[in-house]
């Protein structure tokens, strides 16, 4: 397919572009096969909007008279109008985006077209393997494995081809285990805490069905990751009732018979498509011009978002709070083990180890926990909170889990390498980008569109110096210890940073942040300066002794 | 004291809301000025101090098997839950914090026997800190237009109002007494701010005596001199702060509002806020909703709609916004009025003013501001705060919603004020606290006859002592957001008036950020003001040294003392880290240990370097008061506080703190 074909009005002039808080400003509109490029003619005041269309989430056309006009709005929330003359410019432009933005072809996308203009420093297709952690969790322990049973996505089609299981299972265990798990998901390694040697684990639901079968394999291997004596927590990510439920149609629970040593804790986390239904009235209530104060605490109060994200983060604390207070292992699953049982695994991690809050070791925890890990961003990740779209498998289960996080670091300000731009940069390419890192609902179709070596890496770039200062937290001190999070609603708060920033005046935060930089910048030049002089000083001075001596 | 029925119980316990795990056990005594808890056991002797005037009800609670609770809530948004264990214990504590937390005279507040161990003229340097005629010439007033009246000099025309009052130069003397006359309480017209640039100025009065078609000559003149004192516009703005239905129904009753007929240009303006009687309502239905335990998002949200402070802290916003607008940028003088004009009126003109004017936003600004549009202009701070025992239909959080609609600005403009968040509470605690004299009584008039500034001592002053405490690191006097006219969003923006947990939850420490931003950078910009000194040090010594060596001199210079500490980054949090309750069923699996995490609580901060003279402590929420005040024996002899953040047992320094 070529994308000629798709434009039929590859260019218009005197469009108006309007966004909110910027004067409106003229200029041409450009269509290539990935971008919506407008460029201001005004001598004075050039500026240059590129849009890509993957990041177009729907578009909305209307005419008066002849001028059209086109309300864009986009996967990272922003809304944009064109006017646009001349009627049929405006049908074209409009249907070449519609067409463009919903390109049903992965290896159309922007990723396989993309050079970087960047030279490429580390390819961070290679930057995080799970064969460099394991290397780590040896150092420390020997109780575990790296086991390549899914080397050809074999077992188990969403996991990658290497996982790290209790070193006791063998290979031949761990086939029968992902027989009696939903997807073949097997428990796996997801986090070992080196304080105390708990581990915590992550599966899907097992098959136990409405007749209890069991798997002594499965029983085994948990077990095996408990201290003798010792008892474990499941954290069931769904209510008991839909646990039970889940029966019916193959699913299940583990069985205090067969799991004597467990202790099961069901900690209810909504499922993808009510998030999604609670994403589009946040949104919604975000951008509605009204001036009324109550519907605006009542729109928050419906869209349920902040319930979400107070559900999830206790229940992360509350997985961080087994293995750290308790001192037991956990097995964290819902149903499927692609969802909200990552959320709850990375999110205490962030809670539990120092190094998920520095940049590049929260990069290795998105790289494992989630799309090693097989969450299926493809599907998750296909509209955001503008769409009308008939398919159902979209949901924000990443911008919910990048917004706990962001509560997180509210409440640690200093406890975090990063700052609030590198969560927001990773809400943007989760949804669209010019790299191949969240292409793919998992490794092994990653690996069939050999995405390593057809697209650049999102961490190739991120990580380059030129980058990395741009998402550092200048506030940064290395904190060693476990933060609990409060969970309370007056402790909660809407992230601004994405919600509302396209609609809000943002002159005054950002000034306010320069000055955060600021400060932290001139005190390290001053002791750097002071530095220097004292060891000059102690240079001439020990000199002048020598002078003295002789 | 013949109201302390029972001055010490023992074994009483504190409970901690959100767990009935961390309830600690002490001794509960009662003083002529304080409560005071001491915990048990541990090392530091936790203390928490209560004031007498702070204590807004107590609240009995059915006895039950482990003994007596008793509720105490207090205006600074501290909530203490007590269980005594014998119900007659419990009984005399109640009957005598019933008489202690309401005082009858105004000798019996906390501010007459207050002693900061100052002399005579410190103190009185300390009331010199904030003068209002200093002030109105840092406006630029008396001018050619405005001059001192002294028509009020004997209090003879206005009770309420300041002898010295500013008036534009063409009102006589008999045009404000006439004005006065047709004014509620007589609270004539008269200058607030004057806008130096372009001559535009706000001024406040009551609501005119008006009824159906009252008129008054001289009042019309007052307006029509207001009008000329602003050469450059043909007409004023009167503000009307009250919903209109108010103001109407205010007219039966021989009041209400100006009639457009009958004033030559004036555009009449009605900005609805609602009275106090709403207010204190609606506060009151918000900290049901802080109160909640462990409340669901939606249960907060709710109520918060529900109470809808908010809505109200913008209604006072939007009107404080549509008066700076009139002034910087139509030029136009405004008129501003409710009722008896000294409850909106002040939030509006003082809103407005910290608007239009920069140096409202510096502290000592914000300490004038204060003093011009509440404590001058009669805002009846007794009655208000409840002070004395009174009529509890006059209590309402006047000043309250001010200093949250301050801080709600500062959520917007970070880098605009000088002073930081704490200021606001510190102020807010001090005007329950009755520690300081600058807030007692309602009027100038009264605070004249008790003899205030010889009898206690003023919280400016002892602000500015400390002011060290209440900066803001991002604020620096030559920004773009320091100067000039704050023009906050008005376009749909209810997202931007967020609820202030920490004022309405400012004990419960657990919720808000465990790392103070503020305390963090104001560290550094400390340790880089030692590195600058260092530095010149350095550098004066480098020069000397090479001085002398090309001199060939034998004189060793004096070895420094070795590389200096900052102490920076090792300062402690006091703000232990510790798991709240995440889910009921941890509790019934037996808990392995319960000595585990200590490090937790070692958490690298900075927060609590700079906690000398906070109120927040429970322990020193008056520490300077000098405990040969007490008249029962000093718990922990003496002023020195424990201090929280080497509390050994970190559960209880998360949940203690308040």
């Amino acid at each position: 397919m070529e994308f000629a074909e798709l434009i039929k009005t590859p260019r218009a002039d005197n469009v108006v572009l309007h966004r909110p808080f910027h004067l409106a400003v003229e200029g041409t509109l450009c269509l290539t096969g990935h971008h919506l490029i407008f460029s201001s003619r005004r001598q004075d005041n050039a500026e240059e909007l590129w849009l890509l269309h993957s990041n177009i989430d729907s578009i909305d056309k209307r005419f008066v008279g002849s001028l059209g006009t086109i309300v864009i709005k986009c996967k990272d929330l922003r809304i944009i109008q064109l006017d646009i003359p001349g009627m049929e410019e405006c049908l074209n432009i409009a249907s070449s985006i519609e067409a463009l933005s919903t390109l049903d072809s992965v290896t159309l996308m922007y990723p396989f077209f993309y050079r970087p203009m960047f030279e490429v420093l580390e390819d961070g297709w290679s930057s995080f393997l799970l064969e460099q952690e394991f290397e780590l969790l040896s150092s420390v322990t020997n109780e575990w494995r790296l086991s390549c049973v899914n080397k050809e996505f074999s077992v188990c089609p969403s996991y990658p081809p290497v996982v790290i299981v209790p070193k006791s299972i063998d290979d031949d265990a761990l086939r029968k285990v992902a027989l009696f798990r939903h997807g073949g998901r097997f428990p796996v390694l997801s986090y070992y805490h080196k304080k105390n040697g708990m581990a915590m684990l992550r599966s899907s639901q097992p098959l136990t069905g409405t007749n209890g079968r069991r798997c002594k394999e499965d029983e085994k291997l948990v077990n095996a990751t408990l201290r003798s004596g010792r008892r474990g927590f499941v954290i069931d990510t769904r209510p008991l009732t839909v646990a039970q439920q889940a029966r019916a149609k193959g699913g299940g629970f583990e069985q205090e018979v067969h799991y004597p040593q467990w202790r099961r804790i069901h900690k209810y986390i909504e499922r993808f498509n009510i998030l999604q239904e609670s994403f589009i009235k946040l949104v919604e209530a975000c951008n509605d011009q009204s001036h009324n104060m109550d519907r605006w605490l009542s729109k928050l109060e419906a869209s349920n978002w902040l319930t979400h994200i107070k559900e999830l983060l206790t229940a992360a604390c509350l997985a961080a709070q087994c293995i750290d207070r308790e001192g037991a292992s956990v097995l964290v699953h819902g149903s499927e083990g692609t969802d909200s049982t990552l959320q709850v695994t990375s999110l205490a991690q962030i809670i539990l180890d120092p190094r998920c809050r520095t940049i590049r070791g929260f990069e290795a925890l998105i790289v494992r926990e989630w799309l090693q890990a097989g969450h299926p961003f493809q599907q998750r990740c296909a509209q955001s909170a503008y769409s009308n779209s008939k398919q159902k498998w979209e949901a924000p289960v990443f911008l919910l889990f990048l917004e706990c996080v962001w509560q997180i670091h509210r409440q640690f300000p200093c406890s975090f390498e990063f700052n609030e731009q590198f969560l927001i940069m990773l809400f943007e390419h989760a949804y669209a980008s010019q790299f191949g890192t969240f292409l793919g609902n998992n490794e092994n179709e990653r690996a069939k569109l050999k995405l390593p070596q057809k697209t650049m890496s999102l961490w190739s770039w991120v990580n380059r110096p030129e980058e990395l200062s741009r998402f550092q937290n200048p506030l940064y001190e290395a904190n060693s210890l476990v933060i609990w999070p409060s969970v309370a609603p007056q402790s909660l708060q809407l992230w601004e940073g994405v919600f509302l920033r396209w609609n809000r005046p943002s002159r005054f935060l950002e000034e306010a942040e320069e000055e955060r930089i600021h400060i932290i910048k001139y005190n390290k030049e001053l002791q750097a300066r002071v530095n220097a002089l004292r060891r000059r000083l102690a240079q001439l001075e020990a000199e002048d002794g020598e002078v003295q001596e002789e | 004291m013949e109201h302390i029925r029972m001055p010490k119980v023992e074994n009483v316990r504190l409970l901690d809301r959100f767990s009935s795990r961390r309830a600690v056990v002490g001794t509960l005594y009662l003083t002529a000025t304080h409560v005071i808890f001491v915990e048990n056991g541990s090392e530091t002797r936790k203390e928490t101090w209560v004031l007498h005037s702070q204590i807004s009800s107590i609240e009995k609670q059915a006895t039950t098997a482990t003994g007596c609770p008793l509720l105490i809530r207090c205006k600074n948004f501290q909530v203490i839950q007590l269980v005594i264990p014998q119900e007659r214990d419990c009984h005399d504590v109640y009957i005598s914090l019933i008489r202690l937390a309401r005082p009858v005279k105004y000798e019996e507040l906390y501010c007459f026997s207050f002693n900061p161990k100052l002399d005579k003229e410190e103190r009185e340097q300390g009331w010199k800190l904030v003068e209002l005629n200093e002030e109105y010439n840092r406006m630029g007033v008396p001018n050619s237009y405005w001059q001192i009246s002294d028509v009020n000099r004997d209090y003879g025309v206005c009770d309420s109002y300041p002898t010295e009052v500013y008036v534009p130069k063409s009102a006589t003397a008999h045009i404000i007494v006439g004005s006065s006359k047709f004014r509620s309480r007589r609270r004539f017209p008269a200058l607030s701010y004057y806008c130096k640039g372009n001559n535009a100025s706000i001024c406040r009065s009551s609501q005119p005596l008006s009824g159906f078609s009252a008129r008054c000559l001289e009042d019309e003149q007052m307006l029509q001199a207001i009008r000329k004192a602003n050469p450059g516009s043909d007409f004023i703005y009167v503000v009307d702060t009250r919903p209109k239905l108010n103001a109407m129904a205010n007219r039966a009753a021989g009041k209400g509002y100006e009639n457009e007929d009958n004033y030559s240009n004036i555009k009449f303006q009605f900005i609805g806020i609602e009275n106090i009687h709403v207010m204190r309502n609606s506060l009151q239905k918000m900290l049901e909703v802080c109160e909640l335990k462990s409340p669901s998002m939606s249960d907060f949200l709710w109520g918060l709609e529900n109470s809808g402070w908010l809505k109200h802290i913008k209604a006072i916003m939007d009107a404080g916004i549509f008066i700076a607008k009139a002034v910087a940028e139509e030029g136009v003088s405004v008129l501003v009025h409710c009722s008896d004009g000294w409850d909106r009126t002040a939030q509006v003109c003082s809103v407005a003013s910290l608007l239009l004017d920069p140096y409202y936003r510096t502290m000592k600004g914000f300490m004038v501001l204060i003093e011009k549009d509440w404590v001058s202009f009669g805002h009846k701070f007794n009655h208000r705060y409840g002070n004395l025992d009174g009529d509890p239909k006059e209590i309402s959080p006047v000043i309250d919603q001010f200093i949250e609609c301050v801080w709600q600005l500062m959520e917007q403009f970070p880098c605009a004020f000088e002073f930081n968040e704490r200021f606001l509470i510190h102020i807010q605690h001090h005007i329950y606290s009755c520690q300081f004299g600058n807030f007692l009584c309602n009027s100038q008039k009264e605070r004249r006859e008790l003899k205030i500034k010889e009898r206690t001592y003023s919280l400016w002053a002892h602000l500015w002592k400390n002011r060290a405490d209440y900066l803001n690191p991002l604020y620096r006097s030559d920004h773009s957001q320091s100067q000039g006219t704050l023009h906050p969003q008005i376009a749909p923006c209810n997202f931007l008036y967020k609820f202030w947990s920490g004022l309405y939850n400012r004990f419960e420490k657990g919720l808000h950020p465990r790392q103070s931003v503020t305390d963090y950078l104001m560290a550094v910009k400390e340790e880089t003001q030692q590195l600058e000194e260092e530095l010149e040090v350095l550098q004066e010594r480098l020069a000397n040294l090479q001085k002398s060596q090309s001199g060939n001199n034998k004189v060793k210079s004096k070895q420094q003392d070795g590389s200096k500490q900052f102490g920076l980054y090792t300062s402690n949090n006091s703000l232990a880290n510790t798991p709240q309750e995440y889910s009921n069923d941890l509790k019934s699996f037996p808990s392995r240990s319960p000595s585990q995490g200590d490090e937790d609580s070692a958490l690298i901060l900075t927060q609590d370097n700079l906690k000398s003279s906070d109120p927040d402590l429970s322990a020193n929420s008056d520490q300077e008061s000098g405990v040969e005040d007490l008249s029962c024996k000093s718990p922990s002899g003496g002023g020195c506080l424990p201090s929280e953040d080497s509390g050994k047992d970190s559960d209880e320094a998360v949940f203690l703190a308040g």
